[in-house]
């Protein structure tokens, strides 16, 4: 629901809640009026999951998910209406009538709603305002005393939930088939506007400006000398504390370098034409959400916040049509679920789709970079970009390695090669 | 519609949810299980034949009882970073909608002035096709097919179908009148879906060829706007025995090659064009590639299929900033209510996915040899110079730009509309 401390009493709004109970109650289930006798109170049973104010210190953060808003949620997927069936036999349309029939169905009668609670909760979380805004993240320290402090940022619509496998291979490789060398001290903030990091009142929150507050963070925490990494959106990020030169950062890795507008010298290659190729089909047939994301994310909010299989469906044509193998994704329908649940329960379809309206046309380009780059190139990426394109980029580029599976969510489709990968190219930097 | 079952089993289960929900889950045996609210809930479309049969609207109690409980429990996003309409409804207008829809909307009350026109179902190219069909008493009257839009439909044309078929009972000559035929399109309002990929605009021209034949017309003219002009352009292209000439409110004329000196009007136009392609450009893109996807949120939450066509009411129509300048809430809220009760959000923006792969949502439609006529209104999304439609319509007979007035010309504008109808269409007649 929405913040009902936000509401004036007297307001439509109010005004509404109280009809909505008297609609239900009214349903034909006589002898309910006593039951709802005083529907404000009825209406304080909020599904709405309470966050603190985050000051300046870094403090604990549990996830707490309400009762009722797991009530709600499940009304909800119980009242869902449908369209009608696509008119093709694939994906060309968004998803498939059959395919997220399934899933809504798995969510609500086989997925354990307390599933991402619990999972969140298995790691230290912390909550620190920055810049005006609370940030949520994850922070893991390695038993390791010489362990490299590295910050993982996620994109859309991933979440910190994308790198809750590597997590613990990252801080404690000893225990994962890796060496006491290869440790991190892991640091995976939400986005503003995402998780449980607050949403931004006020324009401003793109790339630049988020990348100052990971430096910030990272320097609250007492890292002095750390290397960040990220793809999508996180890419982005990354590349943007590259380009300020945030204090302390001394190498970035990439799992989507953003190399368009390619940097074309003289004709094409085969291979550049190839990766051209598919960066003008992203444009022309696969890039809608983001126009309206960047256009429009309030009316598209309206949608997401109000159907959770609305919600789902916007997130699951993504994780779907960008894993490898694209459309028949690897990922488990609770690890998909957990990926949803984060953005319903903290009701950002509106506030993640926001950074479209800030960055996306503007920020989320190529950027010269000077500081040590490393790249991983994962086959199911959306594009496929050629190493000549990442030297023509960054004069640093000391990494790159084209992987054998795993696509747009890296860390989350294929979380041993993606931690293979952070020990390989950090080897070179600590 | 067409998943009656499945339609009605998830109403059912949902309202029981719900009511579980309100009393705090001690109510499932009190209501009597999951299809205690089955009955009647879906909207049924009697099966259309090759006869042209009456058709009435009449939606269910409980779809409307389903319809406010949706609207009452509705979960809104956080206000926008703005202060204005860039990043969609603002906020504050969109839980006004909200309630206005909820506490004070009358679809009964549209329900009996729909009805009071005489509406018909017949198949077409195996689709049922509805469509109003009203005769002028006057025996010359000129036969015309009206065809609306997206996010428009037959609601556009209400209020001009009394004064266009019978004008000496609104101060006009009997030579201007009209039989008129307003259909809905394929996949909108109580038209029959379609399960299979093809009806662009050029099927659907073929149909209403059809349609004017089987109606006893062999000589008629037809008008449109929006993809309603683009059936209309397309009208035009096949030119079926019977059509004399036809009119549009939104002109498919475009320049192969841009001018190299531009002169004022052409600047305006290439201006308004270009931002049509990139800030106006998301919901289309979206219902041009993922119709489906973008199909679950808006059959399932009201509030974003309203949001998601209210928007556009603000965007196109000649206002002040508020779409409530140019129409009324309530005549909004018919046209909305009728893609709701429908549920034809994923079956309408599939029409954009058609004329996409097909080549044919461009903002040319090429040469054309029929008779040709235009008004142009001033808000339309893009107006043209008349050189452009010189150009490429041998035999424009008509122009006029008219000074006030926007994209859904018909809806906003009646009176002027209806005289553009006389006007335009007075040298064509026997």
């Amino acid at each position: 629901m929405t913040r009902l401390s936000s509401i004036p009493p007297g307001s439509p709004e109010a005004t509404s809640r109280r009809s909505v109970l008297r609609v239900a109650a009214g349903l034909g289930a006589v002898g309910l009026t006593a039951a709802l006798a005083d529907p404000r109170e009825a209406e304080a049973k909020t599904a709405e999951i309470t966050v603190s104010p985050a000051s300046e210190a870094v403090a604990d953060f549990r996830l707490a998910v309400p009762a009722a808003a797991l009530d709600d949620l499940r009304a909800r997927l119980a009242a869902t209406r449908w369209p009608e069936k696509e008119t093709v036999d694939d994906w060309s349309e968004g998803v498939p009538l059959a395919k997220m029939k399934a899933l809504a169905a798995y969510w609500r009668s086989g997925y354990d709603l307390r599933r991402l609670e619990r999972r969140l909760n298995a790691v230290p979380q912390y909550r620190t305002q920055i810049d005006g805004l609370g940030i949520h993240f994850l922070h893991v320290r390695s038993k390791h005393p010489n362990a490299l402090p590295i910050i993982l940022t996620h994109g859309w619509p991933g979440s910190v939930v994308e790198f809750l496998k590597v997590v613990g291979p990252l801080t404690d490789p000893t225990a994962h088939g890796g060496k006491a060398d290869d440790a991190f001290h892991v640091v995976v903030p939400s986005l503003p506007g995402y998780g449980f990091s607050d949403k931004p009142a006020e324009r401003g929150w793109g790339l630049p400006r988020i990348a100052r507050a990971w430096a910030v963070l990272m320097k609250r925490l007492g890292y002095e000398s750390f290397v960040a990494q990220g793809g999508d959106w996180g890419a982005g990020v990354t590349t943007w504390m590259a380009k300020q030169h945030v204090k302390g950062l001394k190498a970035v890795h990439l799992n989507l370098p953003i190399l368009f507008p390619p940097p074309l010298e003289g004709e094409p290659s085969p291979e550049e034409k190839a990766a051209l190729a598919k960066l003008v089909a992203y444009g022309e047939t696969g890039s809608a959400y983001a126009r309206v994301q960047g256009t429009r994310p309030q009316t598209i909010g309206y949608s997401l916040s109000d159907s959770p299989v609305g919600q789902a469906a916007w997130i699951y044509e993504k994780l779907a049509q960008w894993s490898d193998p694209n459309d028949a994704p690897e990922l488990s329908r609770e690890e998909i679920l957990d990926n949803i649940m984060l953005y319903w329960l903290s009701n950002s379809g509106a506030s993640s789709a926001r950074l479209y309206f800030e960055s996306f046309a503007t920020d989320f380009s190529r950027q010269q970079l000077d500081i040590p780059v490393a790249v991983s190139v994962f086959p199911g990426e959306l594009y496929r970009p050629l190493k000549i394109w990442g030297e023509r980029t960054y004069t640093k580029l000391f990494y790159w390695h084209e992987v054998a599976r795993g696509g747009h969510f890296a860390a989350f489709e294929q979380p041993e090669i993606f931690v293979a990968e952070l020990r390989k190219s950090f080897a070179h930097i600590r | 519609m067409q998943e009656n079952s499945t339609f009605t089993d998830s109403v059912a289960t949902s309202r029981r949810g719900l009511l579980a929900l309100a009393a705090g889950g001690a109510l499932s045996a009190a209501i009597g299980g999951p299809r205690a609210f089955a009955q009647g809930s879906a909207l049924k479309l009697p099966k259309a034949s090759d006869a042209v049969e009456p058709f009435s609207v009449s939606v269910p109690r409980s779809a409307i009882d389903d319809l406010k409980r949706r609207l009452a429990f509705t979960r809104l996003p956080e206000r926008e970073t703005v202060g204005d309409w860039s990043q969609g409804v603002p906020l504050e207008k969109a839980r006004t909608l909200i309630a206005y829809w909820h506490d004070r909307y009358d679809w009964r009350r549209f329900e009996t002035r729909i009805n009071a026109l005489p509406q018909y179902r017949t198949q077409i190219d195996g689709i049922g096709i509805h469509f109003i069909h009203v005769r002028s008493p006057h025996p010359n009257a000129l036969p015309i097919i009206l065809t609306h839009g997206w996010p428009g439909s037959i609601v556009e044309f209400m209020e001009i179908i009394g004064p266009l078929s019978d004008p000496t009972r609104f101060g006009a000559r009997a030579e201007d009148a009209f039989h008129v035929v307003v259909p809905s399109l394929p996949g909108f309002a109580f038209s029959d879906k379609p399960t299979e990929t093809g009806w662009g605009v050029n099927r659907i021209a073929r149909a209403w060829a059809a349609l004017m034949q089987r109606l006893g017309y062999d000589h008629w003219v037809a008008q449109g706007g929006d993809w309603g002009a683009g059936v209309t352009h397309a009208l035009g292209h096949l030119r079926p025995q019977g059509l004399i000439a036809a009119h549009v409110n939104w002109q498919f004329v475009f320049p192969e090659k841009l001018p190299d000196n531009p002169t004022p009007a052409e600047r305006r136009a290439i201006e308004r064009a270009s931002w049509f392609a990139n800030d106006q450009s998301g919901y289309f893109r979206e219902q041009a590639t993922r119709p489906q996807t973008i199909g679950y949120p808006l059959a399932d939450s009201a509030a974003g299929q309203a949001l998601w066509i209210y928007e556009k009411f603000q965007a196109w129509t000649d206002n002040h900033g508020n779409p409530e300048d140019a129409l009324t809430i309530d005549a909004m809220l018919n046209d909305i209510s009728l893609y709701w009760f429908t549920d034809t959000a994923a079956s309408s923006a599939r029409i954009y996915w058609e004329n996409t792969r097909a080549g044919l949502s461009g903002l040319s439609a090429g040469r054309i040899e029929l008779p040709m006529a235009a008004s142009v209104f001033p808000h339309e999304i893009f107006c043209p110079p008349k050189a452009w439609a010189e150009a490429l319509w041998p035999n424009l007979f008509y122009w006029n730009e008219l000074d006030k007035g926007g994209h859904f010309a018909a809806f906003e504008q009646p009176a002027l509309f209806t005289e553009e109808m006389r006007k335009a269409f007075r040298s064509r007649r026997a």
